[in-house]
């Protein structure tokens, strides 16, 4: 009864999708989660699928998992949202960066339009005029993470999956130890996130703080996701705090308004002083923005890995146990392909692709 | 001052009420309901000051204020959801 | 822009005005935030209508009136921290600073969810109340009040004297309990002459006890009500519902300060020592907030805070008998209306329990948390944040009230892009 060919660690987005997979595979799976599926990080995400080309590995693993979020379009709780990215050129410093970015997302495959200054106010009436440019990637979109997690689980479970209701307190020799003294034995994929250097210390993992705040229904106002040129800056940078702008039109005309980074915060507080240099910077591309009313704030810790792609694969040195964790901001985007990823190194496959740059071994070296 | 008459555009129908009642009043008067729910029925305030958020409308072009907690000035424009 | 005060009360009803004269007498710069467009609160409401019927005691306007306080109407508190408020009104948003805050935000009814509930004309009974002050238009409409406690008959008063036809009060208690709380009257006399003005005026409206509206009725807006009562089921066409279970303290800013809640009453209210003070210095509370207690309680109450928060202590001794005495009433007010349980059990599983998010009753089953079931049903994320639907689900023994944070209420965006938060702005939170 204890004993499992995978033990899922984590019920975030994560390890919804691993334990998905897995039990889609034939694979007698456990999840252990201590918490509510999908109540971490993933509850506070964004939720959007973003084919993010900050760094060629990241835009990989983004286009592969975001094929495979097409085959949960259509589950009714997802809210799937396929609202297109509207990359913004403020200056002409941006627009000198549209060419490479275009070339970096064709290389990726994922279909890309530069967009002139002329065109952008046709398609997004709300922008504030005099910016450069921009691109639109029409294959975009968002949906609501908890529920695609949840959603996932349940589907494991109606395979024979287990869910425990428990804490992983120890990573033993052939399985887990968990907080009411029993053992489950098995392969162990670690899939915890901002927790990752409870069990697994050697991989290096830093929260990062992000804010969020979101409005009342403002149904048309807002057509696609919004994001400035400089967001992946944001995203991979060393800074102690940064904002990059960032809004979500929800199905719904809710507008879910980001993004905020800090690395030094140890606490889930909202910053007014964070959300006000936030919103400053989105009043700067969307002045109509002021009068809307906003329903709340909250924060998110980011899992962040040592070089911000995320650690998917064999644990060194530790026989039986794999990761899947250090997602950064693109945790949701690239849940499913990670799950893949994992799940194929798992089986002795030939992943979809190049798994190396993942690898958790790259740490030591 | 009591008694005195303010005139307000609801969805485009004037609206003589005392001076002093609150938006939500006008709507009242007019017989219609504020808002459309998320799933589409029709919904009037519940609780009168501001905690329900059942009232809320568009006034003189801003949305989302709730009608309860605003007093009528004259000429105001407001619409409900149709 | 940054505004000093000595002392900010929170709240323009009872409690709020007497803080705030008490406060000014002393000579301290006071500042009286209301979010409504004249002070009053709810029982002291201007009636627009009937605009000769009194309501604010000349006393506390002429206190306004002479500019010894700032009201600051139709302004909202948004985020709050030690010595700061940030309020959003009409044309913009400012902090406030301040030496001493009372907190005077009085309470909101509890509406239990039920078939019917959400359609048009169907209100609270303190709903219709202030609706009918507002000018909502109530002349030769049929209604039926329902719920519990005394708030109905000055409800089912309030409609009479608009014009309502009352069609009967229903109240949920019975009858044997009605009539000890009547009984106990004699020892708060302005009460039981108040209960007695309100029976004249209620003259030939039917007074029902263990009664009880099962649904509301209708299409497009409530036609009829069933209703449930020693004398079995009947129908009742009517134009308005007013039902309402009983008043809860608004915390949700009191909470976000950290002052501490206690369990005394029917629902959690502010524990506060003998001046009023709650467990975060610096902050006071009087009023609903501190337990249902209704208008005389909520008035010295504020008197105490007022001078307690400029350090005046001289007045507090006999201020503090009459709080004894009021805050008797309200445990003989909670003694007699508590809630049968059948009333927390009328919702069924198709009826709505969010009704920002529209969410069933049904889609909360299997959660074993307020949290989680928000996240997979929306229930609670809505404009409301949780006032409507999680008083209901708390006081129905589904899931305990969460806290509230910031912005209490919705907030322009501009307010919180466009506003100098210092650097240690730390919402809520009385340690950095």
């Amino acid at each position: 009864m204890s004993h499992y060919d995978l033990i899922v660690v984590g019920a975030g987005i994560i390890g919804a999708a691993c334990a998905d997979c897995a039990s889609a595979e034939g694979m007698k799976v456990a999840v252990v989660e201590p918490g509510s599926v999908g109540g971490g990080s993933t509850a506070s995400s964004m939720g959007h699928l973003v084919a993010l080309d900050g760094l060629p590995a990241e835009l990989a693993l983004a286009k592969y998992s975001m094929e495979l979020w097409q085959s949960l379009a259509d589950l009714p709780q997802a809210q799937y949202h396929r609202c297109g990215t509207l990359w913004l050129a403020a200056d002409d410093a941006d627009l000198a960066r549209i060419p490479a970015k275009l070339a970096r997302l064709a290389a990726g495959g994922v279909v890309a339009q530069a967009v002139d200054a002329a065109s952008l106010r046709g398609l997004e009436p709300q922008l504030v005029s005099g910016l450069a440019g921009g691109v639109l990637v029409p294959d975009d979109g968002a949906v609501y993470p908890p529920a695609v997690a949840m959603h996932l689980i349940e589907r494991a479970c109606q395979r024979g999956a287990v869910l425990y209701h428990e804490r992983v307190v120890r990573l033993e020799a052939g399985g887990v130890l968990l907080h009411d003294r029993s053992r489950l034995h098995g392969a162990v994929l670690v899939a915890t996130g901002c927790a990752l250097a409870e069990l697994l210390p050697e991989l290096p993992l830093q929260p990062r703080k992000g804010h969020l705040v979101i409005t009342d229904r403002y149904p048309g106002l807002i057509r696609h996701q919004l994001l400035q040129m400089g967001y992946a800056d944001s995203a991979h940078g060393e800074v102690d705090s940064s904002v990059a702008f960032n809004v979500q039109p929800r199905p719904g005309g809710q507008l879910l308004i980001g993004s905020s980074r800090e690395n030094r915060s140890t606490t889930r507080e909202v910053s007014m002083p964070m959300v006000q240099r936030m919103l400053q910077r989105a009043f700067e591309f969307l002045p109509g923005l002021r009068p809307l009313q906003a329903l709340r704030i909250w924060t998110g810790l980011r899992p962040v890995s040592v070089d911000g792609l995320p650690y998917l694969g064999r644990v060194p040195d530790r026989p039986g146990v794999w990761v899947a964790a250090g997602h950064e901001g693109l945790g949701i985007t690239t849940s499913l392909g990670s799950a893949r990823l994992l799940v194929d190194q798992l089986l002795g496959r030939e992943p979809a692709i190049d798994p190396r740059p993942y690898d958790p071994a790259r740490v030591a070296a | 001052m009591s008694g005195e008459r303010v005139s307000v555009q609801v969805n485009g129908i004037a609206v003589q009420i005392v001076s002093g009642s609150s938006v939500a009043a006008a709507i009242a008067w007019l017989g219609v309901p504020s808002r459309r729910s998320v799933s589409g029925q029709w919904r009037a305030p519940l609780c009168g000051m501001g905690v329900c958020f059942e009232c809320r409308v568009s006034i003189d072009g801003v949305a989302q204020q709730r009608a309860c907690m605003v007093p009528v000035r004259e000429g105001m424009q407001v619409r409900t959801d149709d | 822009m940054t505004e000093r005060y000595d002392v900010l009360v929170v709240g323009a009803g009872p409690a709020g005005l007497s803080a705030a004269r008490a406060a000014a007498g002393h000579g301290a710069r006071v500042g009286l935030i209301d979010a409504q467009a004249r002070g009053g609160g709810q029982v002291w409401r201007h009636d627009v209508v009937r605009a000769e019927a009194s309501s604010v005691p000349r006393a506390l306007t002429r206190v306004i009136a002479r500019a010894r306080v700032e009201f600051l109407a139709q302004t909202q508190v948004v985020a709050a921290a030690r010595g700061i408020l940030l309020v959003e009104d009409t044309r913009g948003a400012r902090s406030l600073q301040t030496a001493a805050v009372i907190l005077a935000t009085g309470a909101r009814e509890l509406v239990l969810p039920f078939p019917g509930w959400t359609l048009p004309g169907v209100t609270g009974a303190g709903g219709l109340q202030a609706l009918a002050k507002q000018g909502w238009p109530l002349a030769g409409k049929r209604v039926v009040i329902a719920g519990s406690g005394p708030l109905l008959l000055a409800a089912a008063a309030s409609a009479r004297s608009h014009g309502a036809q009352v069609l009967g009060i229903h109240e949920q208690a019975s009858a044997a309990a009605v009539l000890r709380f009547a009984g106990g009257l004699w020892r708060w006399p302005s009460k039981a002459s108040q209960a007695l003005r309100l029976r004249a005026q209620l003259a030939g409206i039917r007074y029902r006890c263990s009664s009880v509206v099962l649904r509301a009725l209708g299409d497009d807006r409530v036609r009829a009500i069933e209703l449930d009562g020693p004398g079995g089921r009947q129908q009742t066409e009517c134009d308005q519902l007013a039902v309402g279970y009983g008043l809860l303290p608004n915390l949700e800013l009191p909470q976000a300060l950290g002052c501490d809640l206690e369990n005394d009453g029917a629902h959690p209210q502010v524990r506060t020592d003998d001046r009023q003070c709650t467990s975060v210095t610096g902050v006071f509370a009087a009023g609903e907030i501190c337990g249902i207690g209704g208008r005389d309680a909520a008035v010295v109450e504020g008197a105490i805070a007022g001078h307690a928060a400029v350090g005046e202590v001289s007045a507090l001794q006999a201020l503090q008998r009459r709080r004894q005495h009021q805050r008797a009433f309200a445990a003989h007010l909670q003694r007699y209306f508590a809630l049968d349980s059948r009333v927390l059990a009328l919702a069924e599983p198709e009826t709505l329990v969010c009704r920002c998010e529209d969410v069933p009753l049904h889609a909360l089953d299997g959660h074993l948390d307020a949290r989680s079931a928000k996240l997979a049903t929306r229930c609670g994320m809505g404009a409301c944040q949780g006032r409507i639907c999680g008083s209901a689900l708390a006081a129905m023994g589904r899931f305990p009230r969460g806290d509230l944070r910031p912005p209490f209420f919705p907030a322009r965006l501009a307010t919180l892009g466009d506003t100098n938060f210092p650097a240690d702005f730390n919402p809520g939170g009385v340690s950095p």
